[in-house]
This record gives structure tokens, sequence and C-alpha cells, in this order.
């Protein structure tokens, strides 16, 4: 028996010392953004700032529309959301107590859109847009992702788990669908959506490609392209104002997964179907 | 009852409007336009198969398949082996396996531009802490970026940081699901560690691995921030892989019929793949 436990304290610790790797590098951005360019960039590196440098992240403000950006992000994403909240209720609702005619077409449409990463439709998608004069709008970033594919199968799942006799007493008495909808089922399954509305928030707060496709101008770009761009700017990188930006862009979702840890493991891995 | 069918399409109309306009419009004008020559100015020319040939003979895609493979491959046995490994030490440790679980879970959440922004000043040749590090110690410093003999494995390296968490976690629950009569009834039997893992764990893990290698797979072939952010293509194209090139065909270059064509033909492994996945990994998760 002794060996074995020799053993599982050493796995134990070998995993302790990755996660520390995993750890490391953010207290190295998070020092590296209170530093000066100059230390920043000192051979051998200096684990703390000598002295702090908040104005880096004013640099950060004032070398791009960061304000602007920032606002764009919450906007985007919270809109994402909310709307894909609505019609992935409604579809899913219309699939489970509707008995939608068609139902198994429809399901295999959603699991097929779900296969189709954006990465293969972004050229005619552009293309599309451009012809409606749509690009450099929050239309092209917010409509082409106003439904989830994810998010209906996922919501499905959950309303399959609702007793029918529920739905049916409410339409007994002589609630409407919308009613019912609102009422009841969205009270019943509420676990499954707050975990699916964080996960749209997040992927869409870290959305980079969709908004560097459709986008070149400042008025609609969002964070993650704009943190990108100040790597670009300029002669030599300053790294110090990089890390400011990337603190920006990063720790909001860190310290949500901090607070909802839960939910965000649940819903990243629910595709899993763990 | 009719009405109740013409609500049910009502509350379905605007998801399937939008899977029809930016899903399925996609995907056929993708076959239209792989057909064309066309610089998004002016109407596009009808070439036939001419941008197929070119780009199944030319040696333009060919680099850019091995490397896109060889990124998958790197980032989906890195990961998953890492994911395996954690999964088995953190395993029923409570608190403290759990912390190790968050930590390494974190940056699966967070966006691939910030983990690539903090690996690129990380893996700086010149000022980055890791060159300097290495440097204060008298070990020399190198390129990982910039020489084009590290960049791609530099790159792998950054994804299995990323991803490995997701790997990690899901070989958890995998573990979670699995009777712990099974292992003791192994040990009972005076099987080692390695021959309870090898014929108990291993054999009941394998719908889970099943799963891992083609989401994973089809996950890095879509790589694209990690180079944009990092590496751009570069140095001298060691890192330019499928969705990177195709977007620089697109937007750089203004080739829309390649850039389509090697779209459709991306399409193949895609389908295979989903299909392989289907079937290896019956009842796991929605694929």
């Amino acid at each position: 028996m002794r060996p074995a436990v020799t053993v599982r304290r050493l796995a134990i610790a070998c995993a302790a010392v990755f996660a520390l790797c995993e750890v490391a590098p953010y207290l190295v951005m998070l020092s590296g953004s209170l530093k000066s360019l100059e230390e920043v960039s000192r051979v051998p590196p200096t684990v703390l700032p000598e002295a702090l440098h908040p104005e880096n992240y004013r640099a950060v403000f004032e070398s791009a529309p960061m304000a602007r950006y920032l606002l764009n992000t919450i906007v985007v994403s919270g809109a994402i959301a909310a709307i894909q909240l609505v019609l992935v209720c409604l579809a899913a609702y219309a699939l489970v107590f509707l008995r939608a005619p068609g139902g198994r077409g429809v399901r295999l449409l959603v699991l097929a859109c779900l296969l189709v990463p954006p990465q293969v439709r972004f050229v005619p998608v552009y293309v599309l847009l451009a012809r409606f004069d749509l690009l450099d709008t929050f239309f092209a970033l917010v409509v082409p992702h106003a439904t989830s594919a994810l998010g209906i199968l996922l919501v499905e799942k959950a309303m399959r788990a609702v007793p029918p006799e529920v739905v049916e007493a409410a339409r007994l008495d002589g609630a409407g669908d919308l009613a019912i909808l609102g009422r009841v089922v969205v009270p019943m399954i509420r676990p499954t959506l707050v975990a699916f509305a964080l996960f749209s928030v997040v992927y869409h707060w870290n959305d980079y490609f969709w908004t560097l496709v459709m986008t070149t101008d400042d008025s609609v770009r969002t964070l993650p392209v704009g943190v990108a761009l100040l790597r670009e700017q300029g002669t030599g990188v300053r790294w110090h104002v990089v890390m400011a930006g990337n603190v920006v862009v990063t720790l909001p979702v860190l310290v949500a997964f901090a607070f909802a840890q839960k939910h965000l493991v649940r819903a990243f891995t629910w595709s899993a179907g763990k | 009852m009719l009405r109740t069918r013409a609500r049910a399409l009502g509350y379905l109309l605007p998801s399937l409007a939008i899977f029809a306009v930016f899903f399925v419009y996609p995907i056929l004008s993708c076959l239209w336009l792989s057909l064309h020559r066309w610089d998004l100015l002016g109407e596009p020319q009808w070439v036939g198969a001419h941008n197929y040939q070119r780009l199944l003979s030319g040696d333009a895609l060919g680099p850019v398949l091995v490397r896109t493979l060889l990124y998958a491959a790197g980032t989906v046995a890195g990961s998953m082996a890492g994911g395996l490994l954690l999964a088995l030490a953190v395993h029923r440790t409570g608190r403290i396996g759990g912390a190790i679980r968050s930590a390494i879970f974190a940056s699966y959440v967070v966006s691939w531009v910030g983990v690539s922004l903090l690996w690129s000043y990380l893996l700086d040749g010149q000022v980055g802490p890791i060159s300097g590090a290495l440097r204060s110690v008298g070990l020399p410093a190198l390129d990982w970026l910039g020489d084009p003999d590290l960049a791609l494995g530099s790159l792998v390296l950054v994804s299995i940081w990323k991803i490995v968490g997701y790997d990690m976690v899901l070989y958890l629950a995998a573990l979670e699901d699995i009777a712990p009569e099974l292992r003791e009834a192994a040990a009972l039997d005076g099987a080692s560690a390695w021959q309870t893992f090898r014929h108990v764990l291993w054999p009941l893990l394998r719908p889970t691995t099943a799963f891992l290698l083609v989401t994973g797979t089809i996950m890095s072939f879509q790589g694209f921030d990690v180079v944009r952010v990092m590496t751009g293509g570069g140095p001298a194209n060691a890192t330019q892989i499928y969705v990177h090139w195709v977007y620089e065909q697109a937007f750089a270059y203004f080739r829309i019929g390649p850039a389509s064509a090697a779209v459709v033909l991306f399409l193949v492994p895609l389908g295979i793949l989903t299909w392989l996945g289907r079937r290896v990994g019956r009842g796991e998760g929605v694929l």
C-alpha cells in the first residue's frame, strides 16, 4: 500500500506544479501591465514592478478608442445572449410542446448547423452583408448569431424533462402558449438557461474572428480586435501597454469564472453531454 | 390542431430563417463561388473546376495542409494525454484537486486573443521573461516565435496550455462515472495500478477518448486566432495553417474563388470526422 500512496502524492504534486504554470502567466501579465517600458523589457525579468505605473491603463484607453470597444463588446455580447435566449426558447418549445410539423427535419437541420463553424461561412456572409451595405454595423455582429444550434439542443433536452401534465394543466386553465412558456416552462428550466446565457456572453465576449472579418471601423469593433491591434501599433511593441489592454479583455472573464465557475464549466463542457 | 401547427411554425421561423441565411446559404454560395474567379469587385467569372485543380495539383495548399495536420496532431495528442494524466492525478483528491482543476480550466474560458497576447510577450525572443530568465542563468535563449523551426511547435504548446483543462474535466467526469467497486475488485485480484488502468479504466474511458479525439481534431482544424495574433502565419510561412491561409486568400489577396474552393474541400474532412464521432461516441454528447 505504501508505494501506491507515494505515487499518488507525487502525481498530485505534479498536477499542482502544472496548475501553477497555468496561473503564473496571468500574474506575469498583471505585473507587466504595471511596469515601466524599460522594466517590462528588462533582462533578467523582475517579478514585481519596482514602482507601480497605473498610467499604462490610461495609455491603453488613450492610444485606441478602448472605451468604445469595451462598450461595443458589452452591447454585442449582451444583445446576442438576450436574443438567443428568446429565439432558442421559442424554437425548443415548438419542438417539444407543439409537436412542430417536420420536427425531425428541423432537428437534423439544427444538428447540421451546429457542425458548420464560422470559419466555413465567413466569405459568403461577408459578400452578402457587403451587398446590403451592412458591414461595419451591429447588425453584422449580432443577427448572424441571433439563434444558437447548441442552445436549441440544450434547451430542448431540458424541456423534455418538464412533465407534460404540468403544461397540460396550465393549458386547461386557459393559459396561452407564450404564458405557459414564460410562467411555467422557463422557471422550471432556469439552471439550463442561466448556464447557456453565461456561455453565450463569454463566447461572444471572446470572439475575434467574426468581428475581424465583418468590421473595419472603430465605431463597432470589439475589445479582442482592439486589444490585438495594440500590439501592431507603431515601432517596437509597448508590452506594458499591451499587457494592460490584455488585462482589460481577460480580467472580466476570469472574474466571471471565479464567481460562476460551476455554471461555466457545465456550459463549456455541455456539448460533450456531461 | 391546425392553429397549433401554425403557431409551432411561427415559433420556429426566426431560428430557421437565421439558419437558412447564415448557415445553409453560405455553404451553397461557397460551392458557387468556388467555381468562379472573383476579386470582390466586378462580376464573378465562371472558371469551372479550375480553382480545385490548382489547389489540388499546385504546391500552394500542400504545405498548408501538412502544417495544419501537424498542428492538429500535436495539439490534440498533447491536450488528451495531458488531460488524462491530470484527471488521473486529481481524481478523488477533494479540495486540493478542485483548486487544481479550476486553475487549469480557467484558460479554456479565456479568449484565444487574451492567451495569444500573453504568450506573445512571454515567448518574445528579445525581451520576453522566458528568454530573459534563460539568458540570465547562462542558457541560450531561443526565438520561440521568430525561428521557423520552432514557431509551429510553440503555437502547439500554447494551444495545449489553453485547452488541456477541457480534456481534463471530461476525463474527470468519465472517471466519476466508473464504479469504485470495479477498482476495488481489481485491487483484490492483485492487479497493479498500471494493470488496473490498462484493463479496467482505459476501456471504460474509450467513449470519452473517441469524443475528445474527434472534437479536438475538428476544433484544431479551425485554429485561427492564435496564428493571427502570435505570428501572422510567419516566419516564412512556418505557421500558415488552413483557416489563416483561407482568410489571407480572401481578404489580403481578394482571391475569392480559391478561398471558397478551399472551404469546400475543408468540409470533406469535417464531414468525415463528424460521422466518425457519431459512430464511435454513441450517446456521447450532441455531436
